[in-house]
Formats: structure tokens, sequence, C-alpha cells
């Protein structure tokens, strides 16, 4: 199996990375590199057994549906690297 | 707290070069003189408690990111068993691989500093809800008639004989301390680093999508007419560094469409069997397990500059097992290279059983009485 500059394109279109065109034949080679190394998984005979979804078998803990905290609006949008009125600010999204 | 130390980039790397602030440097030096890596992710903390900067130093371990740092600086560093420590403020890389950990000189200060990071904490909710022992307190050093297994596929093509040599020593060490020494099998080992390297970037692309440039963190400037995807993308390629753009991209291809079932989907199935290799070991009755902590000493920083990056990701072959099985593992230093640098001994132990593992591990410290240190780094 190998990966082609469209498949990186692609690859890196989904994971919303800006790869410059120039860049994406060097990005395909090493996407061969490391799924040829883990291609070595398809020989494992894995015949009726289950994906492994936790270490421990346990329940996680639930806590009451309440709130807890809140109204830290400026706290909250201090982080952010553009805030209007009391808003994350971002691109016009719709047309 | 005495301050913040360095590390990989979102803890994904293996020789602290993958860093934003450029590479922490080992304070060990071999007789050449140039400067080597601590190892990574948590190479700084490794180096600050190698230099005596500081009594202990918090890390993390994905993959290996306390232990194989730990063995690289001649210190201690155990990982214990996933869902031992909270991880509450810890930016998440692989949600079901990564633990918290003490980084520390001994085994005691591990089994103090562990005992005040474990217990449950409802601000994780995959923190356990189970007493925490005095593990110091279970420090006697007996281990006479613990069971010790030697697996046999740890034995690696194109291992150092030095490693060879050190791992044989660790294994004659317990056996005067009075173990039981048993040969054992492991038979899914080898296929431990491809999981990894599926499960690993897969919970990553995941985990930082949230790095978008809206409510934190970087954003790119924008060109005139660009819109919220140009924002994403620009940011994105700004923001992370080669590493991380390599496995957020790794992770969004083997859990697109259409690819799921054969790499992210058979890499879960995979982990299962190596968690059954370890359960069977332990249920036959072994109590602990002795393995090389690395496959070399510490390297030249820039040293893997032109390396491809499976040759990297291969520093982990010892200890990523322990992550995917969810168990404890920790790093003891047990001797030195031809070119006077650390080597460490990894011991991995039963689920919650991290005090009889440190006990084992004291055991191993006392007979290793490694007590070099780094000559003048500054």
């Amino acid at each position: 199996m190998s990966i082609d500059t469209d498949t990186a394109r692609r690859v890196a279109k989904l994971a919303r990375i800006r790869v410059e065109e120039e860049a994406l034949p060097a990005l395909a080679s090493e996407f061969n590199t490391i799924l040829g190394f883990i291609e070595q998984l398809q020989e494992v005979d894995v015949t009726g057994v289950e994906p492994m979804t936790g270490v421990t078998p346990m329940h996680l803990k639930r806590r009451d549906d309440v709130v807890t905290d809140g109204s830290q609006q400026d706290k909250v949008l201090a982080n952010a690297p553009d805030a209007r009125e009391g808003f994350f600010a971002v691109p016009k999204v719709v047309e | 707290m005495l301050g913040k130390l360095n590390m990989d980039e979102f803890a994904m790397g293996s020789s602290n070069e993958t860093s934003a602030y450029g590479a922490a440097v080992n304070p060990w030096k071999a007789d050449d003189g140039v400067d080597l890596t601590p190892g990574g992710s948590s190479g700084g903390s490794a180096a600050a408690v190698a230099a005596d900067l500081c009594l202990g130093a918090t890390g993390t371990d994905t993959g290996g990111s306390i232990r194989q740092p730990a063995a690289f600086t001649g210190i201690t560093g155990i990982k214990p068993t996933y869902g031992r420590c909270s991880r509450f403020g810890i930016i998440a890389f692989a949600s079901s691989l990564d633990q918290a950990g003490p980084m520390t000189r001994d085994v005691r200060d591990a089994a103090i500093m562990l005992r005040a990071m474990s217990g449950h904490d409802p601000r994780d909710s995959t923190s356990a809800d189970l007493p925490v022992p005095d593990f110091e307190a279970m420090l006697t050093g007996d281990i006479r008639g613990k069971v010790i297994g030697i697996p046999r596929e740890y034995h690696v093509d194109g291992m150092p004989g030095e490693i060879e040599t050190l791992w044989t020593r660790g294994t004659e060490m317990l056996r005067d301390a009075g173990a039981l020494i048993r040969d054992i099998s492991l038979p899914h080992t080898k296929y431990a680093l491809p999981a990894y390297y599926v499960i690993a970037p897969a919970e990553a692309s995941s985990n930082l999508a949230r790095y978008d440039g809206v409510r934190f963190g970087h954003r790119a400037k924008l060109a005139q007419g660009d819109g919220i995807t140009e924002m994403y993308e620009k940011t994105r390629a700004e923001g992370f560094g080669p590493e991380v753009q390599r496995r957020i991209m790794v992770g969004t291809y083997v859990l697109s469409a259409g690819f799921y079932d054969a790499y992210y989907n058979q890499a879960r199935k995979v982990r299962a069997l190596i968690k059954r290799d370890f359960d069977q070991v332990f249920a036959e009755g072994v109590d602990a397990i002795l393995t090389p902590a690395t496959p070399s000493s510490a390297f030249g920083i820039g040293a893997m500059k032109d390396a491809d990056p499976v040759q990297m990701y291969l520093n982990d072959v010892f200890t990523v097992t322990v992550n995917l099985a969810g168990l404890p593992g920790i790093s003891v230093p047990a001797g030195l290279d031809h070119k006077g640098l650390p080597l460490g001994l990894q011991l991995i132990g039963r689920p919650w059983e991290e005090g009889d593992l440190l006990n084992t591990a004291y055991a191993l410290e006392q007979a290793a009485g490694f007590v070099s240190k780094p000559v003048k780094w500054w």
C-alpha cells in the first residue's frame, strides 16, 4: 500500500493543517515509512478478539448533574486570540 | 513549586528535540564532550533531577516518556498503573495511555512522591477510587520467593552487547536476593510499537483538534478574504511543530473512512492480545518482569536528525508495551556503559501493585549500588 501526493493532500485537509504543494511529496514519503511500519499489524490473527477499550474494567464515576461553576465570561475570553462584545470572534462562517 | 521544565512538544518525542524551546541537555557527558539528549518526552524533568536542581520532578508517560529519560540520566522514574494518578491539568496526548508519575533520585523518593500523587480526583474520571498504600513502608528489600519473569521477546535484533550484559547482571542480582527467575514469553511484543503508532496518533488527532485558534492559543494572521477553514489550516500549520503535525495527520489517516477497521480497530485488537500476554504470565504466578529500559544509552543531540521517524520511535521498544497494557513500570539505574553513561533496567508489575513493584526495584537498587553522578556539568 502506498500513499501518493493526492492522499497526502487529502489527509492534510482532513486534519486542517495547511501543507504547501511542494511539501506534499516529502510528507507522502514519511507517511509511507510510518504506514509501512504499521502494516505488520495485519499479520496478527485477531479472530474473536474484541477491541480493547480500557485497561481495567471499571465504571467511570458520575457526578451530580448540577452547575458547579460559571459566570466567568471575562476569564474564559481572556485566553481568546480575538474576542468581541462578550463572544469569541472568528472570520465569517456563513456566506 | 520550584519551576517548570522542558519537554517535547505535546509530549511527542524521545529526545526533547521537538520542544518549541529547543532541547534540554543531559548533565551526563560522554568523553568527547558532545551534548547528549536527556531523552524524552519528560527530558527536562530528568535532567533537572540528575543535575540535583531538585529532589524530584513530575513527568508524564504515554509510551515511555518517564522511564526512557530516567534511564538516560541515571535516575528513577515510575509510570504507575493507568488510573493511579489524576491527569487533571495535563494536556491530553493519548487519553487511553497517558499517565503521570514521579521522577526522583532513588526508589524511596519515588515511593514517597507517588503516594502523594496517587488517588481519586473528581476532575479526572479515569483516576481510580482505590486505597493508596504507604508505598515507602513497603520497601523492605525482601524479595525472597518472588517470581521474576524474563521475557525472551525482549532480546531484540541489534541490541548492544552492553545492554544484554546489564540485563543478565540485573537478573543475577535479583536471583542473589532470593527471587526465583523464570523465562517467560510475551508473544505479541513485536506488535506493540506498530499498535502504539496507530492508537496514540489516532487519540492525539482527536485531542489536539481543540487547537483551532478560536478559544485559546495561537491564531495565524489571516489574509483578506480568508474564511474559517483558512484560519484553522494556517493556525495549525504555524502553531504545531513538524512531529506533532506528522502524528496528527497519521492519526487522521488511520481514523478516516475506509481505514478505520484496517488500522484503528486492528490495533485495538492487537492491544487486547498484548494485554492478554501479560495477564497470562501474571496468572501463572509471575510477580514482576525484568527488561532493559532502553535499547541504548543517551545519544547525541542532533544524532538522529537524518533518521526516519520510525528510527526515533524504536527508543520506546521496551517501554510501550506497559502503556498499552496499562501496567506499572519503573526504570532503575543499574550501571554505566563503556562511554561512562548511565543505563537503566525496567521492572514491570501487576496492576495496582506499585508497592510490591517498588520493593522489587528497591532490592535491585540496593544490589546494583548505582551511585555515579554526572561530573561537573555546568
